[in-house]
């Protein structure tokens, strides 16, 4: 019951905070070079981490949702803007 | 003149900062919790975020204390021109702040980095850099996980033509050479300041360099950042 709320929906979305391309991710490199290359897995080019944010949030719609996220993120630089993306995206509606 | 020294959830550099700044005649620190805004009032003359894990370095090291209390004072000080230092932990809270710019991102070895380095001087027009000289070595430890500075390529050049690098890691002799670099840190870049130059952070530790006896060297580098607050531009003690 926990997600049933009388102000709107319950959605999940998702935020990936993850290095620019071109910022050198020492993790990924690591899994791929330590890990995933030398396992039989040669086909893999390329493995970046990152940071994974699952939010729960009550709106009106899946849209209001993700906007309220969106400036979530940017109004607590919840990622640096100077070295990371950060890729908001509607994942599934948790509640009625 | 009297320095604040901010203290966070998770803070522990901030006694050994209390008693490196003990040790300078003319200093008078006070240890000032986090929620506590009532040190924006003008009372102090400088700044310090001593180093540590604020808030167990959730998020990112530095962000969440970027946005407690006692930043939203520090921000309207900085803007004021009062000296900001920001050490370890602390630097990451002025970068996380937008107070300086970048990030400092997970070491490229991914180790947790505890080890006695050289920096260069490469700025004396800060508040703790005016007791010194530009090229002087200093040997100062560092022990952080998150210390490698990144910017994007444009905005780099633009603080290097700026003179906005403060401290950089360089061999015995102060040449800034990739072997002298502990973490992959873009243009072995160990201490910023802002445009100004009020506001300066660095990754290694004055305040465990501040006595003889701590240093493998047998020096107190340290201090003499520490004791620059109170060195005029023009050598002169200040007032």
């Amino acid at each position: 019951m926990a997600f049933i709320t009388t102000k709107g929906r319950t959605f999940e979305v998702s935020v990936v905070i993850s290095n620019k391309p071109g910022v050198r991710e020492p993790e990924g490199e690591t899994i791929l070079h330590d890990l995933v290359a030398k396992s039989g897995f040669e086909q893999v080019e390329s493995i970046r981490a990152g940071k994974h944010l699952r939010v729960t949030v009550v709106a009106a719609d899946p849209q209001a949702a993700k906007r309220m996220v969106e400036k979530m993120c940017n109004d607590l630089r919840i990622f640096n803007p100077a070295a990371h993306s950060c890729e908001v995206s509607l994942g599934r509606v948790v509640g009625r | 003149m009297r320095v604040a020294v901010i203290r966070f959830p998770g803070s522990n550099c901030d006694l050994d900062m209390m008693a490196a700044l003990n040790t300078i005649k003319g200093i008078e620190p006070s240890l000032i919790w986090h929620e506590d805004g009532s040190f924006g009032e003008g009372r102090y003359g400088a700044i310090v975020l001593p180093g540590g894990f604020s808030f167990a370095d959730r998020l990112r090291a530095g962000a969440i204390a970027a946005s407690s209390p006692a930043m939203s004072v520090v921000k309207r000080l900085a803007e004021r021109g009062t000296p900001v230092l920001g050490v370890c932990n602390g630097f990451q809270i002025l970068v996380e702040s937008g107070l300086l710019p970048g990030a400092l991102l997970r070491n490229s070895t991914l180790k947790f980095v505890c080890e006695w380095t050289h920096v260069r001087v490469d700025s004396t027009r800060t508040p703790f850099t005016s007791g010194l000289r530009v090229g002087q070595v200093l040997a100062l430890p560092i022990a952080h996980g998150e210390g490698r500075f990144y910017l994007q390529p444009a905005e780099l050049a633009r603080i290097e033509r700026e003179g906005m690098v403060v401290f950089r890691y360089c061999d015995a002799a102060g040449r800034s050479t990739p072997g002298s670099n502990p973490t992959g840190t873009l243009h072995n870049i160990a201490g910023l300041r802002n445009k100004e130059g009020n506001v300066v952070g660095l990754m290694p530790h004055p305040e465990r360099a501040a006595e003889a006896l701590l240093s493998p060297f047998g020096g107190s580098d340290g201090s003499l950042v520490l004791s620059s607050l109170l060195v005029k531009a023009s050598g002169a003690p200040r007032a």
